[in-house]
């Protein structure tokens, strides 16, 4: 969570509230932000974090493992109607790219603003080229995207 | 904001959820998927929580109108 509330300005400026949620109690989260992530993370972490003890928000996410008694790494984007746009679940070992998270928000943000006229290709990045889908574009996507396109352009072997 | 303290308060609350819907632009089936999946509107809850030295709750249909990313890791104290 420290690589998260580390770029919690990012967020702020795309306009998007974080909340972090664990069984741990919000006793547990005092002490940690206190002991551990406030020597992370200038002035502790700013937003939210959420206790679920038993789990009972991880179910309803269909995160919570049972037999491990713990919500797994789940996050999900969720637009200003409330709607999930995006969600992510992985096992605990291994943690999160907040560089994607963010990606994906501006992604979804794009085509939000644009009432779906356009979508994001494969590794877009803002600035990057963008498919605006239509009739004339179904068996011609080859025309205005290349893989070579993604990530900045850098999606060259 | 900050709550009266209390070793035995209450937990999170999901009772008030219901079952997720579908958004508008997901098409509308008779027997709707009950896991949450994209397109569907992000289930209600109320949780406990700590913020900046306070301890509160957060209910995440107060942010409606903004974006919001919602991250379970698994505990703290742990190591990634």
């Amino acid at each position: 969570m420290s690589a998260v509330a580390d770029r919690y300005a990012e967020f702020q400026e795309l306009g998007v509230d974080v909340i972090s949620v664990s069984v741990d109690s919000q006793f547990v989260h005092k002490i940690w932000n206190d002991t551990e992530l406030s020597k992370m993370v200038d002035g502790g972490v700013p937003f939210p974090m959420a206790a679920d003890t038993g789990g009972a928000v991880g179910t309803l996410y269909g995160v919570y493992n049972p037999s491990l008694g713990v919500n797994v790494r789940g996050r999900f984007i969720i637009d200003p109607d409330g709607v999930i746009q995006a969600m992510e679940v992985l096992t605990p070992p291994v943690g999160r790219n907040v560089d994607e998270t963010i990606r994906q928000i501006k992604a979804f943000q794009r085509v939000r603003e644009t009432e779906g006229k356009e979508a994001t290709p494969s590794g877009w990045q803002p600035g990057g080229k963008v498919l605006k889908p239509s009739a004339d574009l179904v068996g011609n996507v080859w025309k205005e995207w290349n893989p070579k396109d993604a990530y900045g352009g850098k999606g060259t072997k | 904001m900050a709550e009266k303290l209390s070793c035995a308060g209450p937990g999170p609350d999901v009772k008030g959820a219901k079952a997720p819907e579908s958004a508008p632009m997901a098409e509308k089936r008779e027997a709707a998927p009950r896991c949450v999946t994209v397109a569907m509107k992000a289930p209600d809850f109320t949780a406990p929580a700590y913020l900046k030295g306070e301890f509160t709750r957060v209910t995440l249909s107060d942010h409606l109108g903004r974006w919001v990313a919602l991250c379970f890791y698994p505990g703290d104290f742990t190591f990634v």
